[in-house]
């Protein structure tokens, strides 16, 4: 039942997107199933923000569907290779860095059947948006995110919890060290695996400027992003001073730009839905 | 003049005095310092008396790579007498190592050692910091060293992700021992893993000549379990929170300074410690069993600010410097003199001087070790 309804707002959330696109999405129905399964859905529901402004400590999130696991190397070069202009030596400077999709064994080679089934890293905020736009979704939001990883195996809120939190921060002091073993990320109450300890993840609102690497040089990006990103300032204005996770996860998204492609940062994309 | 008399003879009487006595001291200090080694670009002796407003240097001659050391070692003295530009090369590594024995803590270093890297530059020295995050690193790291006037003392600058660079440049401004660290959010736990060192900006007129120079660094380790616990520990952080450390060592590790890797000199040199505290909380009461320090940098600042000194206060995130002529052979035992750090938390080093016995400087006359006269 709950499929059911998914399949239908996935549709609907691909429609406009379609339009958009050169190339029209259409899936027979098998393939929408499929979709749904790798798929969870999460209730609407509200969190709380790392950064908050005054009276806005808790933040509504609308019911939507997440990946329940991040995006692989084999499956990003299947969008490669339906989408060449995304290939490593095609794809235009503006939208992905010197590093991107570097690591692989040439502009169509993933690597091995191991690496290929590993979380794509290395890939640039364009490229993963148009990855999830391919497939009728999009990047979820940071609320979206954050909200979604604040559940444990058991609690849809464990993020308060200190245990929770003691655990996150030994699976982050792990990633890049074990890109290879995705299994080692647990599956929470809603279904989704590997949020944490494997790859960092791409958000589609990761920083409310977005620009482009030199807007670090010029002044103003630079001011917006770092603003609570060193020393003891960051702490000012933190609704919990003790959420060391979640300001690891704010430090990350700070040194990003949307050409950004960097090893143990990678994506999983999500989908709108609407309440019934 | 006693201060009685002072006090006898009025308020305004004791004002002139004091005014005078004071005025004479300063003109005997600026005597002192116009007495100093005379360099190729030396500053004319700073006059504290009024606050200087430094301009960086106008004229930079060639241009080297630093050399870093990992600790104990300093790099050598700077002989140059102009400032050049100075190139430092650190490297973000973040890697399993020992904390004690039989006990591993995955550390996040500055250089692949702990502590980070010792740089040595001279006042004036223009400084160009390239800061590389290895590319199997969790997470993004950045440097704020406390020898650099400008944003976050370059951490607004360098915020680098796995596999990047970072580079930005500065002006040794300010000479003196400063400590460097990362100042990522959240801070706390990026200094809890290791993530300090310190850099000496070498005063234009260069330092007293020793015979030894080491590089010494407490900071403590807060982890899941218990002092000596075997195996891979991990960040307690609530621990850290409340200031209660696993661990408190020197040079990252317990033992990283006794047994092979003891510190050695020999008796009639002089030895200067670059004394360092990375925190990230305890302020340490540092001390060595079995001398006195003749003199004391406090704070890592220029000046020997004081002498015959027992044990020097160490802030957290700052330094000292501390110099000792050694005179008798044996065993100098590096403390935190909050005792309890020593004996049960790793804070304990040791310096082995060897050489000729003096038994007018010691001797045990009488006692359980039966006396050496």
């Amino acid at each position: 039942m709950r499929s059911l309804r998914l399949a239908t707002l996935i549709l609907l959330a691909a429609a406009p997107r379609a339009t958009a696109s050169a190339r029209p999405v259409a899936r027979p129905d098998h393939a929408i199933r499929r979709t749904v399964s790798r798929m969870a859905m999460i209730p609407a529901g509200h969190y709380r923000p790392l950064y908050a402004a005054p009276g806005a400590e808790r933040v509504a999130v609308a019911a939507f569907a997440l990946d329940r696991d991040p995006v692989t190397a084999g499956e990003f070069l299947a969008f490669v290779e339906r989408r060449p202009e995304w290939r490593r030596d095609r794809v235009r400077r503006v939208y992905a860095d010197a590093r991107y999709l570097a690591d692989w064994p040439s502009a169509t080679d993933a690597g091995s059947l191991e690496a290929r089934r590993r979380p794509a890293t290395q890939v640039s905020w364009f490229a993963a948006r148009a990855y999830c736009a391919s497939r009728g979704k999009r990047l979820p939001t940071v609320d979206e995110w954050e909200y979604a990883a604040s559940a444990s195996e058991r609690s849809t809120h464990a993020g308060d919890d200190g245990a929770f939190r003691m655990r996150l921060l030994a699976l982050y002091t792990a990633i890049g060290k074990a890109v290879n073993t995705p299994s080692r990320g647990f599956e929470n109450v809603y279904g989704v695996r590997a949020l944490h300890g494997v790859v960092w993840e791409w958000t589609l609102d990761f920083n409310s400027v977005v620009l482009d690497d030199d807007s670090r040089a010029t002044g103003s990006g630079a001011d917006a992003r770092d603003r609570h990103l060193y020393c003891a300032s960051a702490a000012l204005g933190a609704t919990d001073p003790s959420d060391y996770p979640a300001f690891l996860r704010h430090a990350v998204r700070a040194g990003l730009g949307a050409r950004t492609s960097t090893s143990a940062l990678g994506f999983r994309c999500a989908a709108s839905t609407v309440i019934s | 003049m006693s201060l009685r008399t002072l006090h006898l003879s009025g308020h305004t009487v004791s004002r002139t005095m004091l005014a005078l006595f004071f005025a004479i001291l300063a003109l005997l200090f600026t005597f002192s310092l116009a007495g100093c080694n005379r360099v190729a670009d030396a500053a004319p002796a700073a006059d504290y008396a009024v606050v200087p407003v430094r301009e960086p240097s106008t004229e930079i001659v060639g241009q080297e790579v630093a050399v870093l050391t990992e600790a104990p070692n300093v790099p050598p003295a700077i002989t140059r007498t102009h400032a050049t530009k100075v190139i430092v090369n650190l490297d973000v590594i973040e890697k399993t190592m020992r904390l004690a024995d039989g006990v591993d803590y995955t550390m996040w270093t500055f250089g692949g050692s702990m502590p980070g890297r010792f740089i040595r530059v001279r006042e004036g020295d223009q400084v160009e910091l390239h800061l590389k995050n290895d590319k199997h690193s969790s997470m993004p790291h950045n440097i704020d060293l406390h020898a650099v006037t400008g944003p976050g003392g370059g951490a607004k600058s360098s915020l680098t992700l796995p596999g990047g660079e970072s580079v930005f440049t500065f002006a040794a401004l300010n000479p003196g021992l400063y400590v460097y660290h990362c100042a990522t959010a959240p801070v706390p736990m990026h200094i809890a893993n290791g993530m300090y060192g310190m850099i000496l900006v070498e005063p234009k007129a260069g330092m007293p000549k020793v015979d030894r120079e080491f590089y010494v660094m407490q900071s403590e380790f807060y982890t899941h379990g218990k002092f000596g616990e075997k195996g891979l520990q991990a960040l307690d952080m609530e621990k850290g929170v409340d200031e209660r450390p696993t661990y408190v060592v020197f040079n990252g590790a317990v033992g990283s300074l006794t047994g092979d890797k003891t510190l050695q000199a020999k008796v009639g040199e002089r030895v200067r410690l670059f004394v360092g505290n990375g925190g990230p909380n305890l302020i340490s009461s540092f001390h060595v069993i079995g001398e006195v320090f003749d003199n004391v940098y406090t704070e890592g600042g220029t000046v020997a600010s004081q002498h015959n000194v027992q044990t020097t206060l160490v802030p957290a995130g700052g330094s000292a410097v501390v110099e000792f002529g050694v005179e008798k052979p044996g065993d100098l035992i590096l403390v935190d003199h909050s005792i309890f750090r020593a004996f049960n938390k790793g804070a304990l080093g040791m310096l082995h001087v060897s050489g000729e016995d003096n038994a007018k400087v010691f001797a045990s006359l009488k006692g359980v070790d039966g006396g050496t006269h």
